[in-house]
Parts: C-alpha cells; structure tokens; sequence
C-alpha cells in the first residue's frame, strides 16, 4: 500500500539541523556565557579547575562525535529519501565498519579514561592537610566544628520567611544567605570531615568544587585549597526531607590573619 | 483481508465472556496487551499531572501552589509511576501483543499467568496513588528511597513497599511468561539468530527483570522490617549501614534503566528498516550489543553513588566500567544509521519517531557519558543536570519508543490506518515540547541547581520558566495522542495486511485487524 505522503522532508530536515545547530551552539558558547548560568562557576580551587577543565574535555568530545555521527544520518535522511528516487541498498552487513566503529570509540574512551583517572587519584588524596573542619549535617542546618582551633557554630539559612511566601521582596542572594558563614583561609590545604546527625545530607560548594554526602554513622573526608578571597555559595544536594531546599551554605575565603582574627573573635563572642 | 470473517471462523473452540468479563477473566495475549497499553496510558497521564504540578510550582521562586512535603510527594511518586506503571506497562503490554504474532506463536505460553500479572497492577498501583491520602501523606524521600530519610516517613512509605512488591510481582510473572514464550513457541525454522529484534531485546529485557526485581524486594523488605520490627540493617546506631541500601537498590536501579530502554531499542531496530526498505544492519552485532549491554549493566550501579565516599579503587572500577556500555550503545547507534544509509526512507510518523528516538537518546546517552567520568560527576551530581540526562533518556528513548511502536503497529491492531497528518504534529509537539521542558536543565544543573528543590535562588528563574513551559505544551499534545489513537478504533483508511510496504515478519501476515486467535498452525519460517 503506498501513503500518502505530503510533506516535505527535506524542510523538516532542515528543522532538525537548524534547531540541533541552536541547542549545541548555546552549549559550546557557554563558558563564554558563564555569568549567565550556562556553564559551571569560575572554579577557585584546583579541584575545581580539574573538573571544569575535565568536564570541558569530555563536552567537546560529545559534542565533535555527535555532529558526526548525526551529520551523517541527517545527510543520509537528506539524500536517501524514496521521493528523490534512491533505490534502496541491499548490504546488511560489513565486519570492516563494524570493528572500526568499535575501535574508534575504544580509543577514544581511553583518551577520556587517562586524564580522569589522573585527576581522581589528586583529589582523593587528603594527606598533609593544615587544618581540619569538620561539618555535619542537620535536619535543616549545618554544624562547623573547626578541630584545630576550637572554634563551633551552626550556620542555618538567613533569607526571611515573608520572602519564601511571597510576602517581601525577594534579596539578591535568596535562599543562599544563612546567619553564620563559614570562614576560611586562603592557600591552606583544609580537610573536610563530612557527617550527618539524622538522614543524608550533602555539602556542595559549587565553585570549590566540593560535593561529598553526609552519611550518618560515617565521616567522608575531602580537601580544599582556595586560590581567591571572596563568598562562596552552596546548598545541600542529598534529599533530606521537607526543607532540603532551606539548608544553604556560605563560604567566606580570607586571607591568613583575618582568619586569624576571626577565630579569636569567634573564642571571646 | 476482513476481519469478520476469520474472527468467527477461529472463534468457534473458544467461548468468549462478553462485557466486563472480557477482560477481568480474559487469557488472550491480544486483550491482556491491550490492558496493559491502556493502563500504562493512565498512569502516563496521572504522573504527567503531578510533573505538572512540580513544574507549576518551579516556574517561579518562591512557594507558591505546594508546601515543600507536597512537593516531595509529588516528584516522588511521578517517577514511581512513570517507571513501574507507564514505561514498564507499555513495553509489556506491547510483548503481548506483538511477540506471538513475531514468533508465529498462538498465544503466550502462560495465558492464566499473564492475567494474573496484569490484574495485579491496577490494585498495587490504588495502593501507591491511594498513601497521597494517608496520614502523612505519600512516600517523600523519592523513588530511591533511601534510609534514612525513607524511616522517618508515615504509614504512606509502607503502602508504597506493598505496591512495589505487588508490581515486582507482576514484572516477574511477566518475564517468566515472555521467555517461556519466546524459548519454547516459536514457529518452526524460527532459530534464536533468526528472531526480530524486538524479540531478542524482550527476551534479554526478560532476564534482566527476573535477576533485578528481586534484589529491589529484598531492599524494600529490609526497610519494612527496620521500619517496624526492629532490625537496622540501614541504621548505623544499631550498626547497620545507609550506604548499603544504596548499593543493593542501585543494582536493582541500573539494570532497571536497561529494562526501560532495551525493548524501545527492539521497536526501532524493526521501524528504521521498514521505512528504509532495507534489512537490518548487522543483525548479529545488534544482538551481542543488547547482550553486552545487559551483561554491563549489572557491574556499574554505583556510578549513582560517587559522591558517597567510595574508596578509589572503587570509583575507578565503576567509572571504568560505565565508560565501557558506551560502546555496546554506539555500535547500535552505528547501525542504525547504516540501515538508513543508502536505502529508500520514507518519513511516516513511526519513522519520525524512531529518527526522533535515535536523536534524543544519544543526548541523553552522551551526558550519560559525562557522568560517568567520576571527577567530574562531583559536580553533577544530584543536580539538574543529572534530571535533564534521565529525562532524555527515559522521555527521549522509552516514551518516544512506545509512542513509536503504537504507530507503528496501530494500524495492524484496529486494522484501520490512523490520521497521518495529526500523528506528524503530535509527533512535532513532543519532540519539540520535550526539547523546551528538558534541554534547559542541562544548563540549570551545570549553573548549580540542586535537584528536588522546591524553591530556587534567583538566577535559574529564567530556564525554569522556560522549562515549565514546556512541560505544559508536552502534556497538552498528549491529549491529540489520545484523540488520534481513538479516531483510529473509531474508523478510518482500512489497513492492508501487510500496512507498510517495506515491513518484514510474520505479523504482517496476519489480517488487520488480527482475529483473537491466531497462528493455530504454526507458520513455517524459511
Ligand atoms: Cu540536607
């Protein structure tokens, strides 16, 4: 039985292109657009710089094999179509293409494979840190514990009630602001102790680059080491209940001696 | 050619329950797969609506429509019921159409059983839909359920564990059926190397299910008994240990994704060929890829779980690992752009969405890819980029596979054809309603937006309300999928037996619409 067919493919392919040219190209411009939320934060940490640079790697990889590969087929759907006369092939077979395309891909993982794995084993390596703090998570705020210099606080979200209802006007860091900031200093290599009190929780600073799970009954460790002085926000990533989405993270980067100060302002208050 | 004819002719044995009992008694693979496909189109509808009211209360900062426990609720049980009542449902009640009339068999090889695995959905999914009314509300603490978080819920959560293991159920008899079907009750000639791909995706999916179903019911019994009676499996005061839910649910979890896309891979490696009026490129390869592909997915779960604290030589394993199904899935993307390549296509809706499925999985295969590489993975995860991936995925490669398998095999079910020109622009309405709803997440979650949140800072205003939006086009076109799918039963262009001209297999032998019974003779296969 023949269809009726009254559309035009080579429009729609052309759609297709067009709109595939639209969503890839908004992504490769993205680290251009970082300030507009495209891409991740301007890393600050060198564990963050490994995971954008890794992560950017890995991206124009994608995204170079899919235009090929969907260059491919789209040219195919262009010119192989029955209303412009191709009679159809009847291969349904080739061992040569088959194991190219099983070696190029293998190849290619073991490009991604090498530079990853180098970078994991950098981050995961927590020796010769100085200072410690530790944070536990609570059904809805975090708890800091600064090992090394007797320093505690919990640090719980600050933004209004009135402007989660509506009722005010939202401020320029709603939902990321909380009564108590996290102080650290700048080129120290600080371990992360990471607990929870009750369920899982999760500490994420994008820009530090440091996400590890709160897990009650175990401590997870991490590192960090903050090239630039400024305030960096995070949030909870692990579901943990009704206010999971009310439980931010503020981090403020100094230099040495204002840490210094700091904590003994911390000792007297 | 007509129906009638041959339906009284075969029915003449059998005596048929008119009315309700029809169907509540019904053994005929024909009817049981048509309950199933209406089924799983309900619950697509019910978990669209509740994706709707998550995306109705994300279109803006602020609480505005749902208090954040609500919220929970509802993204929690969207992905309960768009998983285990939409995409598995639909694939199964497809087997039951599709498979005896693939393999030259008269019905599935265990008709009783196969009712049973329906009837039981309808109440198990009560059940789940029915905790929204309990006290305390519905499960909360998502579909991964995981302790502790899942302890503290109400009597909503155990509800919810009873449902699951009454779906578990269902998909294990379901599978059992299915590979006893398809191992014993092919035509004769009919050699395993000779089976249409849906076939072997189904009897591979099959497997899966019966090996992963299993360790999920034990997972889901732990939690009710350290729920209440008193063990702490999952409680490190007593201790147990939470991560080791993670585990045992993420090896349940993973082969779960191939469970939702392998047989949609089956359904397009038999639509590119028809509409390319070509054969199947690298038949033999395609199988070994699906069973590579099955065999992987069972040593790479924790890749969910990077951020847990796994020692190194475990997150290099899994990362490895995950890395390695990437090329199982390309060597089947590779073929079925060669089956295209070079033949004489055609662009009906079924081969729209077939193209459409190639496209949107590979970008949801390709973050797939970026998630897997672990350094990296520390910022995605849990984030919306995480939501985007699954969502193409899952909405990109499953759903657009079964609304590609409904076109496809519409016509051979109503025996009339539907209305081309609407199943283009409901196909035009999803793709692109999809794209609206799901790309932009992508760039949310890379800019930091936590996933499960019911209330954002102000930046991810703008690509929320986009994405919001196009969450409302896609369920709207859902409705003209709905029409279209009625106006085909109704009436319409009278169907061929053979409806599309370069189909291949036994199902396109048979009349449009199939009489209740068929193949009672065996086929001979050359
Ligand atoms: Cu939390």
């Amino acid at each position: 039985m023949k269809l009726v067919r009254s559309f035009n493919a080579s429009r729609i392919s052309g759609v297709i292109l067009a709109y595939t040219a639209l969503l890839f190209g908004a992504l490769i411009a993205s680290p251009a657009y970082a300030e507009y939320g495209l891409n991740f934060k301007t890393p600050v940490t060198e564990i963050a710089h490994i995971e954008y640079d890794l992560h950017m790697l890995i991206l124009y990889i994608c995204i170079a094999i899919f235009v090929v590969v969907f260059g491919v087929m789209f040219y195919s759907i262009y010119a192989h179509r029955k209303s412009k006369g191709s009679v159809a092939a009847k291969f349904s077979h080739s061992t040569n293409a088959e194991i190219i395309w099983t070696v190029i891909p293998i190849i290619i993982l073991v490009t991604m494979a090498i530079p990853s794995t180098e970078a994991l084993i950098r981050m995961e390596d927590t020796t010769n840190s100085d200072m410690t703090v530790k944070i536990t998570g609570y059904q809805w705020k975090w708890h800091y514990d600064y090992m090394d210099h007797d320093v505690e606080m919990f640090s719980s979200i600050s933004t209004p009630r009135a402007q989660i209802e509506n009722k005010q006007e939202k401020g320029e860091n709603y939902l990321l602001e909380v009564n108590n900031h996290v102080v650290l200093p700048i080129n120290k290599k600080i371990r992360l102790l990471i607990t929870a009190n009750d369920v899982i929780h999760a500490w994420w600073v994008p820009e530090l680059g440091a996400k590890k799970d709160a897990i009650p009954g175990f401590i997870n460790e991490i590192w960090t080491k903050i090239d630039k002085p400024g305030r960096y926000r995070g949030q909870c990533a692990e579901l943990c209940g009704k206010d999971h989405g009310y439980m931010p993270i503020v981090v403020d980067a100094v230099t040495e001696e204002e840490f210094e100060a700091w904590v003994q302002k911390q000792k007297q208050g | 050619m007509t129906a009638t004819t041959a339906d009284h002719h075969d029915d003449h044995h059998d005596h048929h329950p008119s009315g309700i009992g029809r169907w509540l008694f019904s053994t005929n693979h024909k009817d049981i797969g048509t309950m199933y496909l209406w089924f799983s189109f309900c619950m697509f509808i019910i978990g669209g609506l509740m994706a709707l009211i998550v995306r109705a209360e994300l279109f803006m900062p602020g609480l505005q429509l749902v208090t954040p426990h609500f919220f929970n609720q509802m993204t929690t049980n969207h992905a309960l019921i768009m998983i285990f009542g939409a995409a598995m449902p639909v694939f199964v009640g497809l087997a039951n159409w599709q498979i005896p009339m693939m393999i030259g068999a008269p019905d599935m090889a265990l008709p009783r059983l196969n009712n049973w695995s329906f009837w039981l959905l309808p109440p198990a999914f009560t059940l789940l839909i029915g905790s929204l009314f309990s006290p305390g509300g519905a499960p909360a603490g998502g579909w991964t359920m995981y302790p502790p978080l899942s302890i503290q819920t109400g009597m909503g959560m155990d509800m919810a564990i009873l449902a699951m293991h009454m779906m578990g159920i269902s998909s294990i008899m379901g599978s059992i059926n299915i590979i006893a079907t398809i191992l014993n009750m092919r035509a004769p000639g009919m050699h395993l190397m000779k089976m249409p791909m849906f076939v072997w995706t189904w009897l591979i999916t099959a497997f899966l299910l019966v090996t992963s179903i299993p360790v999920l019911a034990g997972a889901i019994t732990m939690l009710l008994t350290d729920r209440h009676f008193g063990t702490q499996f999952f409680d490190a005061a007593g201790g147990g240990d939470p991560v080791m839910f993670q585990h045992i649910f993420w090896f349940f979890g993973h082969p779960e994704v191939y469970i939702l896309i392998l047989p949609a891979f089956g359904v397009i490696s038999q639509v590119i060929p028809t509409f390319s009026r070509k054969p199947l490129f690298g038949y033999s390869s395609m199988v070994f890829a699906v069973a590579a592909i099955a065999f992987l997915s069972f040593i790479v779960w924790a890749h969910h779980m990077y951020t847990v604290g796994m020692p190194l030589a475990g997150e290099l394993f899994f990362m490895y690992s995950t890395m390695l199904i990437s090329i199982p899935t390309g060597v089947k993307i590779f073929n079925w752009v060669a089956t295209m390549w070079r033949g004489s296509m055609t662009f009906e809706t079924p081969m729209l969405y077939a193209i459409g499925t190639v496209f949107l999985f590979s970008i949801g295969g390709f973050s797939g890819l970026m998630l897997a590489i672990t350094p990296s993975d520390f910022q995605y995860h849990d984030t919306y980029f995480v939501v985007a991936h699954f969502h193409y995925v899952i909405f990109g490669g499953t759903i657009t596979g079964a609304f590609c398998a409904v076109y496809y095999w519409l016509p051979k079910w109503t025996g009339h054809m539907y209305d081309e020109k609407l199943g283009k622009i409901h196909f035009w309405l999803t793709v692109i309603g999809m794209n609206i709803t799901f790309f932009p997440q992508h760039f949310l979650g890379l800019a930091g937006m936590p996933r499960r949140i019911p209330d954002y800072s102000l930046q991810f205003t703008e690509f929320n309300m986009m994405s919001t939006g196009g969450a409302l086009l896609l369920g709207l076109s859902q409705i003209l999928f709905l029409y279209i799918v009625m106006k085909a039963i109704k009436g319409g262009e009278k169907a061929t037996d053979q409806v599309w001209d370069g189909a291949e297999g036994l199902e396109w032998t048979l009349p449009s619409p199939p009489p209740a019974h068929t193949f009672t003779t065996p086929p001979l296969v050359k």
